[in-house]
């Protein structure tokens, strides 16, 4: 599973920030998982679960919340805003699976429902990203 | 706290046990920059060595066609792992995309080599050879920020238009303190010195001229077979360079 490496990112992130806000623990992280990439939010947890108390022990058992945001994306060419359903809806296994790995290939492989142009710009909804930390 | 990218954070450690990062680059485009870097990692390859090539040419990736290796869909484990195809670790967007477009713009080509950084499991190499694109753009800079012990070997022909565009890249590279290996010639015609001015570009900086890789009519039929490419004059002539300025410094 490659979501492993983007957990490790996450534990690796959260750690710094912490260090850098002056939190001497941590207790809760709220973690975005974009829409676009697809990434499964159970699978998500559990690859955090177990990599981030080897990155670091102030990591284990903390209060994980992981949120999934809607991926909004908007064409450069002609203007339509549009969600990845209207944008995706002939995508093979494969194509869904580049997409998973690496987000851009949106542009491979999704086109602009009013347009047909792969010049669309992702408004939100990317990848995964670090939203908060909680700690004392 | 505005949201944090977890991703920068881990490039480091992917890159742990790697000994040697060297971006192939020039600025222009084709001077032969991926020839130069597939023929390298071939070499390098060749000598037992623990190689990796990262084609970072995100919109025409051609490492997978020159070393003829197949576009699959990489093997996961905690990552992706560069699948290892003649001695050699490769990674490339045509891994994911086969021969589609990637139309891509600034922000997207730095999104999708962040990505790749991170999510690419390279193990215990002795090179990482990286692929640079034309330009001294979003990937440039990329490498530059993200693969912090990376230095570069600058490719050039006999030119005055890449010449110029070589000073620009070396100037630039300069600024940030990236360290050049050295300078090499690519595509010298028969009969033809060195040429004067990209010897005193590099004299004039002090950095190592690694000699004329010349302009090889074999090359071409070539490519895609590693064998044959590695019997080219190009690749004896680029194996000799290797020899001389990358495993002489190892030895």
């Amino acid at each position: 599973m490659h979501e492993f490496a983007l957990a490790e990112g996450v534990a690796v992130t959260a750690v710094q920030a912490a260090r850098k806000e002056g939190l001497q623990r941590i207790t809760r992280l709220t973690v975005g998982i974009g829409e676009l990439q697809q990434i499964e939010r159970e699978l998500f947890t559990g690859a955090l679960r177990e990599v981030m108390p080897a990155i670091h022990p102030q990591l284990a058992g903390v209060e994980l919340e992981l949120i999934v945001r809607p991926a909004r994306l908007r064409c450069r060419a002609c203007g339509q805003p549009f969600d990845l359903q209207a944008g995706n809806s002939e995508l093979t296994e494969d194509q869904a699976e580049a997409i998973h790995f690496v987000p851009e290939l949106a542009h491979t492989y999704l086109r602009c429902p009013a347009c047909g142009s792969p010049d669309f710009e992702v408004m939100e909804g990317r990848g995964v990203w670090l939203e908060e930390i909680e700690g004392a | 706290m505005n949201n944090l990218d977890p991703r920068p954070g881990v490039i480091d450690r992917r890159l742990d046990a790697v000994e040697r990062l060297v971006a192939v680059s020039g600025g222009k485009g084709g001077i032969g920059k991926s020839v130069v870097s597939a023929g390298l990692a071939l070499v390098l390859a060749r000598q037992g060595l623990r190689v990796g090539l990262l084609d970072l040419d995100l919109t025409g990736p051609c490492g997978h066609l020159i070393l003829g290796i197949d576009t699959s869909f990489p093997e996961e484990s905690f990552g992706l792992i560069p699948p290892l195809a003649h001695g050699i670790r490769f990674m490339s967007i045509s891994c994911f995309t086969g021969a589609e477009a990637a139309p891509l713009r600034g922000a997207d080509v730095s999104n999708a080599i962040i990505e790749l950084l991170t999510i690419v499991q390279w193990g215990r190499l002795d090179y990482l050879i990286i692929d640079m694109p034309p330009g001294l753009g979003d990937a440039l800079l990329d490498a530059v920020r993200l693969l912090r012990r990376s230095e570069f070997l600058i490719v050039s022909t006999a030119s005055r238009v890449v010449v110029q565009t070589v000073q620009r890249t070396l100037r630039l590279l300069d600024m940030v303190q990236v360290p050049v290996a050295g300078i090499v010639e690519n595509m010298q015609r028969d009969g033809y010195a060195a040429d004067p001015d990209i010897r005193a570009l590099a004299r004039d900086r002090g950095l190592p001229f690694w000699g004329s890789l010349p302009f090889d009519a074999c090359l071409e039929p070539a490519v895609g077979d590693p064998e044959a490419l590695a019997c080219t004059a190009f690749a004896q002539a680029l194996g000799k360079m290797v020899r001389s300025h990358l495993l002489a410094a190892r030895d």
